[in-house]
């Protein structure tokens, strides 16, 4: 026995069986944890697991395709890589930074900047580095997967236009949706997804998107994929037929290369847009990919507003092409006989103001003061009617409100009457601003697609067409404002001589052979005489012309506006004349139709799709 | 009265509860790492439980009142080693623990709280009273603070935590006057708010491991991700479990360390509620019936020894379950027998050496 154990003492019992009641108390405790967690909130914690190990992966669908009245393609859609870089792993982010800028040719300050402007985002969240992969930048991640995991690829559906600035603004863009969108409809988008923001894009988005679908991964701690669980395939939106001839949009648009302006081509019968221009316009292609906010800046500043589609929104005089509706006013109302005439001595005084006008007609009857122009006469004519009187005819046939085309953001256009001065301007109309509207200046605004329904509803006795662009319109909505024969017949009889006859304003430059062509010019000021004097320089013109053929129960019109193109029978009336002569030499077998088969030479080819990480490890 | 120590005299009950403890930790490494590039871990851990085993046999060979002779001899060689640690072993995740030893990596600090335990078993027994002065106490203080403060550098706060319950037991039993333990548990109660200022001269991954501990939700890719997941996995597991090697946070590695200090994280995920009410209560039943070993020892140097041990096991278990449910910062302390791990489980084979030990002599005289 060691000296230092002496057995005299006895063992501790009472404390030793107060140790056991502690210990039992202690896992009774533990297991009270338990039961909190697995019992109490297991439901959260079940969740939550959940959320841990699968991951949601959206399957982008496609864009429907947007074709033309043949099958064409005018825009299509086409999968693409963006890089994205992981921002979770700062230290290793920091290191990699120099290798990815120069993999992926990345300028250094650009991606600065970047990581400094989403420095207060959640880390989470990655940067789209490259919106648009190359090939090489695809094979750059792709081989760089060990050492430079913070890059990610992901498969994106991106939008192409062909033709590029070709009917740009008609067909519009696509962009992502606005927080206002998401909030207004959170079922039906999510953030970042891409919706057409203007145009045709935006018009028939509901119909041209697809139903994205659904890939759901199983990752382990570390964010790699493990395996796919289900996979739900993205359904494409299905492709949409447009009545727009590629043919004639094309003519129209080298037409109007360097000009501004608009023009809108419609046949006649069936209201369907052959071709719709409005220039300036812009690169829809700089759109589908990432649009650098220094551009996106300057095409909204820019005092041209490119982004306008001026063929439904520009809201203009129409200068004498609203002649035609004074003339129908006249006949129809009969507060004048047909046989009215007036002595136009090259002005006219009216309320002790000169009115001017181009050239001394001498005696001018209806016939004349449609084929030549001349102001003195409709000054006279507006004068007899009233602008009550006028009012009604312009509203009866089309002007001053919506032409229902399909398309966002038409605008209604502007046709005064007493009404409307008191209720505007709080006073009563000023007869001498009747003697303006006469000749469609003053307070008459109409745009051109306006003008050009106008008129194919007095040359086909009071059908208003419904312009629309999708080939198969649910519910095309003929309006009938009827006109009489004789008032048919001799307005329709003045624009052929606009023309045809010697003396007509376009002294028969734009004459085409075989084609009953007609039409009547506009040449508008832009600002009234008083401020054109005080500047004291002319600003040119716009220069107007609408035209159609044959003269009767026309199968197309064409309405053009030529911006500071001066006189509309030299600037509008030539492309017009260009536009209706294709569609007859079409028709007539002299421009071969094309084939149904598309001639769209493919853009860059869209890379392959490569594995997104199935395999672990 | 026999003459001579028998093996039959082992507490076959008590290794009956540790064979199942172990089943069922082998059973669930297995799980936690059959699919992933540690496959096969388990037949590491069959392996250490047997020179555990082997282990026990040996120390229980040695009478404990031997053992307890050369405890200033035991104690000196285990300063030496933990000296030797700091200045010949070798770092891994930061930390200097362990040392080289013919060709096997050892955790002196394991070894250290099997020294401790016979060197305070020793002092309690010799100091022979069951009023323990102010004085004993400071000489008790003094004798654990060097090894702990030794562990701390390497630094290892877990294990240099493990040594006090040590002290605090075995004064517990060698009759720590009332008024002696309430000011000593009042000036914890103070030293915790100091050490709390004193945090900046911790290592900084202490530090986060505190802040972690008091904010999990903060930083979720961080350390306090791993409470997260390991609070995420026990609480999925639900009253019933997702079954044997269905635990997706167990299976997709979202749990830190499964297969080691979090391993009732996984066991609690795939065997639910009642899995942890099996295995805690297999515990608890491990510690009573040590406890009556202690009970039934020949001397108190014999339930110093035994006591000394179920507090480190007891000490071990409440702190991994803690840490498992978030009760408790992440230490590093594993749960005994069951998470993977060669000196820890070889340790508490030595330990249950020391107690059959005792157990065997208590009617030899």
């Amino acid at each position: 026995m060691a000296p230092w154990n002496v057995t005299d003492q006895k063992i501790p019992q009472g404390r030793l069986a107060l140790f056991s009641y502690v210990s039992a108390a202690l896992v009774i405790i533990l297991l009270v944890g338990f039961w909190k967690l697995q019992v109490v909130q297991s439901e959260h914690y079940a969740d939550l697991a959940e959320k841990n190990g699968i991951r949601p992966i959206a399957i982008i669908a496609p864009r429907g395709a947007m074709l033309d009245r043949y099958g064409r393609v005018l825009v299509d859609s086409y999968p693409s890589f963006s890089i994205l870089l992981m921002r979770d792993n700062p230290k290793l982010l920091e290191k990699s930074l120099p290798q990815i800028e120069d993999g992926l040719g990345i300028a250094p300050e650009d991606l600065h900047q970047q990581l400094e402007a989403a420095k207060f985002e959640p880390k989470f969240l990655p940067l789209v580095v490259k919106p648009a992969a190359t090939e090489a930048d695809i094979e750059f991640v792709e081989s760089h997967r060990a050492d430079l995991p913070i890059l990610e690829l992901e498969m994106v559906q991106r939008r192409r236009y062909p033709l590029g600035e070709m009917l740009a603004n008609t067909i519009g863009y696509v962009g992502e949706v606005s927080p206002q969108d998401l909030e207004k409809n959170p079922e039906k988008y999510k953030p970042g997804d891409i919706v057409g923001k203007a145009g045709l894009e935006k018009e028939y988005n509901d119909q041209i998107v697809g139903t994205d679908g659904m890939k759901r991964v199983v990752v382990n701690s570390v964010g790699r994929v493990i395996r796919t669980l289900d996979n739900i395939d993205a359904i494409p939106g299905k492709p949409i037929q447009l009545t727009i001839d590629e043919d004639l949009q094309r003519i129209a648009e080298t037409d109007f290369a360097n000009k501004q302006g608009a023009l809108v081509a419609m046949d006649a019968r069936t209201g369907e847009v052959l071709a719709m221009v409005s220039r300036p316009t812009f690169e829809p292609n700089d759109f589908a990919v990432r649009i650098p906010q220094q551009e996106w800046a300057s095409l909204n500043r820019d005092p041209n507003t490119p982004l306008l589609n001026r063929a439904i929104q520009a809201q203009l005089a129409p200068g004498s092409v609203f002649k035609v509706v004074m003339a129908t006013a006249m006949l129809e109302s009969k507060a004048l006989p047909p046989t009215y005439t007036v002595y136009c001595p090259g002005s006219a005084v009216f309320y002790g103001r000169v009115f001017h006008c181009d050239h001394a007609h001498g005696e001018v009857n209806l016939h004349k003061g449609i084929v030549a122009s001349c102001d003195v006469f409709f000054y006279n004519v507006g004068k007899q009617l009233g602008i009550d009187r006028i009012s009604y005819y312009a509203k009866g046939l089309g002007l001053g409100r919506r032409t229902g085309v399909d398309l966002p953001g038409e605008e209604t256009g502007l046709v005064p009457s007493e009404e409307w001065v008191e209720r505007v301007y709080h006073h009563k109309w000023y007869p001498g601003s009747t003697i303006s509207v006469s000749i469609g200046q003053g307070a008459v605004m109409a745009t051109p697609i306006q003008l050009a329904r106008m008129i194919a509803a007095v040359a086909d006795g009071g059908t208003l067409i419904p312009p629309h662009l999708l080939k198969d319109a649910t519910n095309p909505n003929f309006e009938h404002f009827p006109l009489s024969d004789d008032t048919v017949e001799q307005v329709t009889d003045g624009m052929w001589g606009v023309v045809n006859e010697p003396d007509g304003t376009t002294s028969g430059l734009v004459k085409l052979q075989n084609v009953d062509f007609s039409g009547k010019t506009g040449t508008a000021q832009t600002e009234s005489f008083d401020l054109q004097h005080k500047l004291g320089q002319h600003l040119k013109e716009n220069g107007w012309f609408v035209g159609y053929a044959p003269r009767r129960s026309p199968e197309i019109v064409v309405a053009a506006l030529v911006q500071s193109g001066g006189w509309g029978s030299t600037s509008a009336a030539p492309i017009v004349r260009d536009v209706v002569k294709a569609y007859y030499d079409k028709k007539g077998g002299h421009l071969q139709p094309p084939s149904t088969a598309q001639n769209i030479p493919p853009a860059s080819a869209p890379p392959q799709i490569i594995s997104t990480g199935d395999e672990s490890q | 009265m026999k003459d001579r120590p028998q093996v039959q005299d082992f507490d076959w009950p008590l290794l009956a509860i540790v064979g199942v403890i172990c089943l069922i930790g082998v059973l669930e490494i297995y799980s936690s790492t059959h699919a992933s590039a540690m496959v096969g871990m388990q037949w590491k851990q069959l392996m250490w439980i047997g020179i555990g085993i082997l282990g026990m046999f040996l120390i229980s060979r040695i009478d404990y009142h031997t053992l307890l002779d050369h405890a200033p001899v035991l104690y000196l060689v285990g300063i030496v080693g933990l000296l030797g640690v700091l200045v010949i072993g070798y770092s891994r995740l930061g930390a200097k623990r362990w040392i080289s030893v013919g060709g096997q990596t050892l955790q002196v600090s394991e070894l250290m709280k099997l020294i401790i335990i016979i060197v305070l078993a020793r002092y309690f027994t010799e100091v022979r009273t069951d009023r323990l002065t102010l004085r004993d106490l400071a000489k008790v203080a003094a004798l654990t603070l060097v090894p702990v403060a030794l562990i701390l550098k390497q630094p290892d706060l877990g294990t240099a935590m493990v040594l006090v319950p040590v002290v605090l037991v075995g004064a517990f039993f060698a009759g720590i006057e009332w008024k002696h333990a309430a000011v000593g548990l009042l000036l914890i109660a103070l030293l915790v708010p100091l050490a709390w200022n004193m945090r900046h001269h911790l290592k900084p991954y202490q530090q986060q491991r505190i802040e972690t501990f008091l904010h999990p939700e903060q930083d979720q890719r961080g350390a306090g991700y791993q409470i997260l997941q390991s609070e995420i996995a026990v609480g999925s597991g639900g009253f019933w479990g997702k079954g044997f090697g269905k635990g997706s946070q167990n299976q997709l590695g979202f749990v830190p360390v499964r297969y080691s200090d979090f391993i009732l994280a996984a066991l609690a995920e795939e065997q639910g509620f009642i899995g942890v009410c099996v295995v805690l209560l297999l515990y608890l039943g491990l510690i009573l019936r040590l406890v009556d070993n202690a009970q039934k020892a020949k001397d108190r140097a014999g339930m110093y020894v035994v006591m000394g041990v179920t507090a480190i096991l007891g000490f071990h278990v409440l702190v991994n379950a803690s840490m498992v449910i978030g009760y408790m910062p992440v230490t590093g302390i594993p749960l005994p027998l069951m998470s993977y791990g060669g000196s820890a489980t070889a340790f508490v084979f030595l330990a249950l050496g020391l107690v059959m030990n005792v157990r065997m002599r208590r009617f030899v005289n």
